[in-house]
């Protein structure tokens, strides 16, 4: 079998990999797992064993060592999410300016609790520690990458809609 | 965008313009690599650099403190073969966000920073490792990467000197302890972020058991303006032992909530009033004066604290990272500490005892007190907690677990009493409800 049949990963993933893995010295590959599981969790939705294993076999590290990092860090899915993932920071600074308010806005607009997904399968919720952005509270990220600012009940809901809240396809 | 002010703008000079100002072409129009390219004309010597910083008394702005040009010197910059430079932008302490907007609005100041530090220390090579929450912010600096080695600023001989640098972005994913520096450079490894015994320090054995520095983004940010005006003029704009201006990020029950500049030294309530005063009018009542690892102080103390490392470690807690957390009399300390608690908890890393378990246990003895199952010795049994904690870990996340609940049953004993007691909060908590402004309140 050719690599490219074996892979998980599209062509365009792979070289996004390789652009990472040239960051570092030639003997530390393994400094762009963190980067490749990014990019892979991008392209497949979540990280399935199978996908780590693969992207740690790219970077010539052990499967386990790479399933090390992925465990580690908040941000990597595990396990299947929605189609899009909100993280609501409840950290003080934030809950000070109403984001847990904003979290439970979500949970009864969605019906879900923390770190579960909508029958639909389209939004999952969880609760962030701090994202950086206290200044703009009460804050969230969208899918890992799109940070949404000042979430007062309006913006929550126009940002539910732009996400086809209540559409009958996801 | 969160709201800027400046008293001495200095640092947020190029934020004026917010996302309009950030390109090579316009850090250049306001005197931007004017440093960087002095050093190669003038021939500025490593000492004399270092000198000069030393002489600005810059400290760390990241949270220790800790004097740059100090540290700088500790680099064994004759060694051959690799050393490193390496940014700490993993900013997830809890109330501060200075650094996203610094990398924002002015990538190439840390930029510059980080090459004129990599001339200072011989280093050939620099990461900035980015808080992987703020991935607009990473993907920002990339751009700004790739300008500048378009420039000729990063890469081999660099402006047609001897001195080669490159310099690259590396992001996190969601784990506060790699604000940890030597957790960081586990992290850049490809591992887990577990941070590692010291000594040895990383100026020895850093980043691939290289000697390496690491410094804040907003201390490398200051770098080319230290130069630009001299280390004795920066050290002037603050006061003795604190030099400079320094950012400092409001966050809580404040009107305008955002990041100010202003000289270190500068009164509490000067800060208090640029970031619009309190919310709605009301009182003051607490303030963690720098990021939730610091020690909470009561308003009447912060109230006539000025706001420079040596004045909030003399009122009893720390500078930190600059992080302002105002708590207006809307907030129920007990609930405000579960959750700085449960932070805690939820981010160590694991690897001590003293941490991993002890922040399970302060956890779950305020949250039993929060939701009105506390008993009368749990406040001596969470001081206990602490005392078994500190001094014991590796890192200092076990003292930043410890040190607010220390200081909300120092300071606000009788809440926690109370709560104990009654089985509910002092604050009703339709009055803690409206505090947030989730909500707006209709005219009536």
């Amino acid at each position: 079998m050719s690599e490219i049949a074996t892979s998980l990963l599209s062509a365009d993933a792979l070289k996004r990999i390789e652009r990472e893995a040239d960051k570092y010295p030639a003997d530390q590959r393994q400094s762009a797992v963190m980067a490749a599981l990014a990019i892979a969790q991008d392209e497949k939705g979540w990280l399935a064993k199978e996908t780590i294993a693969f992207v740690a076999g790219v970077l010539g590290m052990a499967p386990v060592a790479a399933y090390e990092v992925a465990s580690f860090y908040n941000m990597y899915n595990l396990e299947p999410v929605g189609k899009f993932k909100l993280l609501v920071c409840t950290n003080l600074p934030c809950a000070l300016s109403g984001g847990v308010d904003a979290a439970d806005y979500l949970k009864q607009k969605l019906g879900i609790g923390f770190n579960e997904t909508t029958a639909d399968g389209r939004f999952t919720l969880q609760e962030g520690e701090c994202l950086g952005a206290c200044g703009d509270a009460p804050v969230m990220i969208l899918n890992n990458k799109r940070m949404c600012s000042f979430m007062l009940p309006e913006q929550i809901d126009a940002l539910l809609a732009e996400c086809g809240h209540g559409k009958a396809e996801v | 965008m969160a709201l800027i002010a400046s008293l001495n703008p200095l640092l947020t000079t190029g934020w004026s313009r917010g996302d309009a100002g950030w390109r090579l072409r316009d850090y250049e129009a306001r005197g931007g690599y004017v440093q960087l390219r002095r050093l190669f004309n003038d021939k500025v010597s490593q000492d004399d650099l270092i000198a000069e910083v030393k002489k600005s008394v810059l400290r760390g702005r990241g949270g220790a403190g800790f004097p740059t040009g100090l540290k700088w010197s500790f680099m064994p910059r004759a060694f051959p073969g690799d050393k490193y430079v390496v940014c700490n932008s993993d900013e997830g302490e809890p109330g501060t966000f200075k650094d996203r907007d610094l990398m924002r609005f002015d990538p190439h100041s840390v930029i510059e920073g980080m090459i004129i530090a990599g001339y200072a220390m011989g280093a050939q090579r620099g990461y900035n490792y980015i808080h992987g929450e703020i991935f607009d912010i990473y993907e920002r600096f990339e751009e700004a990467l790739d300008e500048a080695r378009a420039a000729g600023f990063l890469g081999n001989r660099i402006l047609g000197s001897d001195f080669s640098f490159d310099l690259f972005a590396h992001h996190g994913y969601g784990a506060y302890i790699c604000g940890e520096e030597t957790g960081l450079l586990e992290s850049i490894e490809g591992k887990k972020g577990q941070p590692r015994y010291k000594p040895p320090f990383p100026a020895s054995y850093g980043l691939y058991g290289k000697p390496t520095t690491i410094n804040n983004t907003e201390t490398f940010a200051a770098i080319p303006f230290i130069l630009a005006m001299g280390g004795e003029n920066f050290l002037g704009l603050g006061k003795p032992n604190n030099g400079g201006t320094k950012l400092f990020s409001v966050s809580g029950h404040v009107n305008r909530p955002g990041n100010y500049e202003v000289p270190l030294g500068t009164p509490f309530s000067t800060l208090l009033e640029m970031a619009g005063g309190m919310r709605g009018g009301r009182k003051l009542k607490a303030v963690i004066p720098g990021g939730s690892s610091a020690p909470v102080l009561p308003a009447e103390i912060m109230m006539n604290t000025t706001m420079d490392y040596d004045s909030i470690a003399k009122a009893g807690s720390m500078l930190g990272s600059g992080a302002v957390i105002v708590m207006d009399e809307t907030t129920c300390m007990v609930k405000a500490l579960e959750r700085l608690s449960y932070f805690y908890f939820e981010e160590s890393c694991g690897q001590c005892t003293p941490c991993r378990e002890g922040t399970g246990w302060l956890y779950r003895v305020v949250h039993r007190i929060e939701h009105g199952e506390g008993r009368p010795e749990d406040l001596d049994q969470l001081n206990r907690v602490t005392d078994n904690i500190m001094g014991r870990t590796i890192c200092a996340l076990g003292d930043a677990a410890s040190l607010p609940v220390r200081s909300f049953i120092n300071h606000f004993r009788s809440e926690f009493e109370y709560h104990i007691e009654n089985k509910t909060c002092l604050v009703d908590p339709a009055v803690q409800r409206a505090g947030s402004g989730f909500f707006r309140v209709e005219a009536t």
